[in-house]
């Protein structure tokens, strides 16, 4: 299918702490009128008890007692708006490294990372690590907002320097995945957010929201090969439908019409698609991201993990190579079995090696590593108990994704993306 | 409040139907939380879909306050009568009757806080795994931290600091003994979303989010529904008015607002212009500024 603009639209901030990523946000909802009267009124009285001369907009994000108290993001928050083009969900993560996996958990959904930077720092290292994690998680849109221009004087001349910093790390660590553009900004202020600034004439680009506004996420999942996971059979038993089996799920990537040829795996057995059902619609097609169910010629007695591909398109093995970024407490070690969830397929899986560590401050990448901590990234190798039919994510990132669970705990403690 | 071209975003629907079906398909007791308003009606028709032409694999649980509007009881029982659904009602009297709640006195005295007694009592009864609810991010600043597979202790608390990491699509309602999640299919929807949904799918809602004349007073600068449950001052005054209900929570504790929007239509139109939130109308959440984040703390939905 072609580019299509999509009808939601998913942000995610990054940058480092007090970077103003969710007085950014809380600017953004104010400038579009997107907060209520009452939820406006409520920050008020907060900015003041809290001793402030003006409304503190990222108390509108900030909705933990912690973070209120210590004036710093710890969770991910949802915060929703629109416009006449779009609906936008944004995820306002921490800046903070101790919550870089709330960081992460945020960007895992982006079509748009939003980086800022602080004037008067400059490129610092939250900035190498999330500019090295949306490349990672092959988030398609990077703007790069450099805020707090009214605390250097809106200098024209320092803010391409932070520019070509930024072009320069990105060119030599070949962070590729992303379009990328940047922005000079005031958050407080409000200054290029929705209206121009007055103090920043020198800026001809687009203001924030006309760069959201005008971003064209291509859809290219429906280009890709057919992924389809078995989420559930139906199977009613009445007897209107006795031998109704409907195979439902969503479409990872690709399209399923009627009349396709289909494998089967990790069985192997192979039918064709007999009816495509969305509740009471029969389709001809349905395409990647759909929620359907799939009623096929043959008894090919299929379950919950299975996939349907189309014939001929796959290649899917135990062992796997993947990039991981560790998100609990406890080391990962070599050795150790974890739970691992692909998708909605699950399986068990032990770690045979750790290739190598990406030291996320600096991006120089270690090797001889003998454990993962907690919001390290880099490669392992791993060996599952059944095939992972998973693709490699810089190929398919609905289908190249798998978490780690403990098996004593239950966390979810690691997500990987296939090499 | 602008709004995407008066559509409702077919993705959002397609994202919850996979989170329905996700739960069915990774616990072995779930129920869907029914409390009658649009959010629990909204689930009902996300949950016929996921499951077509199969029934709906799980139970309804309404947790009755006793204060409801009459309306929204005889909705409940019309829908679950129509769509052959198994409804389980447990309720607040008993609680305070068994001693395990305690009813609250003065002129705010709500049965609010006390459901979740009932309700921790009924997931203990029923050996719930998994209950799913219609809350919304939108809503309040303390839900717009929370996860789609919301894990709670024993006691139904939320540890905030603690969830898990959720990426990407995938849910992982794994935990241990005596543990339960809170699942919320409609978390990424907002208000508009949903009664953008409820236009195109033409779903039935009860009489009283349309424009009625009601018995009414003034408090606190709210329209506050007449009724034995809630107590009233002297100088509170009874008279009739024409107002609709944006919520449906107990009458003692949900506001109404003037209108004359007697169309789903002239309702939609109107919170597109209103400029106060859903949650405005709702006095449970005024008590303090963490109100919300207490309550779940002890279990609250
Ligand atoms: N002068 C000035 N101050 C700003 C601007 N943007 C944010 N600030 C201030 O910077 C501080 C931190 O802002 P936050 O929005 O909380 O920062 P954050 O990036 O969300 O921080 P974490 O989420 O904790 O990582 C606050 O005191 C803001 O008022 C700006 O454009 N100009
Ligand atoms: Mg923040």
């Amino acid at each position: 299918m072609d580019i299509s603009n999509k009808q939601v639209l998913r942000i995610a901030t990054a940058g480092s702490v007090d970077d103003g990523k969710s007085t950014l946000i809380g600017r953004l909802l104010f400038d579009t009128k997107s907060i209520t009267s009452d939820k406006l009124q409520a920050i008020e009285e907060s900015s003041r008890r809290k001793g402030l001369d003006y409304t503190d907009l990222s108390l509108l994000t900030d909705g933990l007692v912690a973070e209120r108290e210590q004036g710093i993001t710890i969770d991910v928050a949802h915060i929703y708006f629109a416009t006449k083009t779009r609906k936008y969900i944004i995820a306002d993560t921490p800046g903070h490294i101790e919550y870089t996996r709330n960081m992460v958990t945020g960007a895992s959904n982006a079509d748009v990372s939003l980086i800022l930077i602080d004037a008067r720092n400059g490129l610092v290292e939250q900035t190498r690590r999330h500019l090295y994690i949306a490349h990672l998680l092959r988030v398609p849109k990077v703007v790069v907002c450099v805020n707090k221009m009214d605390l250097v004087d809106y200098d024209q001349a320092l803010f391409e320097s932070i520019v070509n910093e930024v072009k320069a790390l990105v060119d030599k660590a070949s962070l590729t995945g992303f379009d990328i553009s940047f922005l000079p900004i005031s958050s407080l202020y409000g200054e290029n957010i929705i209206t121009d600034s007055e103090h920043m004439s020198w800026y001809l680009g687009d203001s924030l929201i006309e760069a959201l506004e005008s971003v064209e996420v291509k859809s290219h999942q429906t280009d890709l090969p057919t992924r389809f996971p078995i989420q559930y059979v139906i199977r009613p038993k009445t007897n209107e439908h006795h031998d109704y089996r409907g195979y439902a799920g969503k479409i990872a990537s690709g399209t399923l019409k009627v009349g396709d040829k289909v494998t089967v795996l990790p069985s192997g057995a192979v039918s064709e698609i007999k009816s495509i059902q969305k509740y009471k619609t029969e389709l001809k097609e349905a395409v990647a991201g759909e929620s359907v169910s799939v009623l096929l010629k043959d008894d090919v007695g299929a379950s919950r993990g299975d996939m349907l591909v189309k014939e001929g398109d796959f290649n899917f093995g135990n062992e796997v190579v993947s990039e991981i970024c560790w998100m609990d407490n406890t080391p990962l070690v070599v050795g150790k079995t974890y739970k691992i969830q692909h998708g909605v397929s699950e399986s068990r899986v032990k770690i045979l090696g750790l290739n190598h560590k990406v030291k996320t401050d600096s991006l120089l990448v270690e090797t001889n590593i003998s454990d993962f901590l907690l919001n390290d990234i880099g490669e392992v190798v791993l060996r599952s108990s059944k095939p992972i039919l998973a693709d490699s994510y810089k190929d398919n990132r609905n289908n190249g994704a798998f978490i780690l669970i403990d098996e004593f705990t239950n966390n979810t403690v690691g997500v990987g993306f296939v090499a | 409040m602008n709004v995407f071209d008066g559509q409702f975003p077919r993705e959002l629907e397609d994202e919850s139907i996979y989170i329905m079906r996700e739960v069915a398909a990774q616990f072995e007791r779930p129920v869907l939380l029914f409390s009658g308003g649009k959010d629990s009606i909204t689930l009902v028709r996300l949950a016929e879909k996921a499951f077509y032409p199969g029934k709906i694999p799980f139970p309804l649980l309404h947790v009755d306050t006793g204060h409801n509007f009459p309306e929204t009881i005889a909705f409940r029982d019309a829908l679950v009568e129509e769509l052959g659904l198994e409804l389980h009602v447990r309720y607040v009297q008993d609680s305070i009757d068994k001693k395990i709640a305690v009813e609250e006195s003065g002129k705010y005295a709500s049965r609010n806080a006390l459901q979740t007694v009932t309700l921790l009592a009924a997931i203990e009864e029923f050996k719930f795994d998994a209950c799913i609810g219609g809350a919304r991010r939108d809503e309040e600043k303390a839900r717009a931290k929370e996860r789609v597979f919301s894990v709670r202790d024993d006691f139904g608390q939320w540890d905030a600091k603690k969830q898990r990491p959720e990426l990407f699509d995938m849910l992982n309602g794994r935990i241990n003994v005596g543990e339960n999640v809170r699942v919320f299919p409609i978390s990424n929807w907002t208000e508009i979303d949903v009664w953008n949904y409820i236009r195109e799918e033409n779903l039935e809602i009860p009489s009283i989010y349309y424009a009625h004349q009601r018995e009414v007073f003034q408090r606190d600068g709210m329209i506050w529904p007449n009724s034995p449950f809630i107590n009233k001052d002297e100088s509170e005054i009874i008279e009739t008015r024409t107002v609709r209900f944006r919520t449906v929570g107990d009458m003692t504790c949900t506001a109404a607002v003037e209108s004359d929007a007697d169309r789903i239509e002239r309702v939609i139109e109107e919170i597109l212009s209103a400029t106060i939130s859903e949650r405005g109308a709702r006095i449970d959440d005024k008590r303090s500024e963490a109100a919300m984040e207490k309550r779940k703390q002890y279990g609250y939905f």
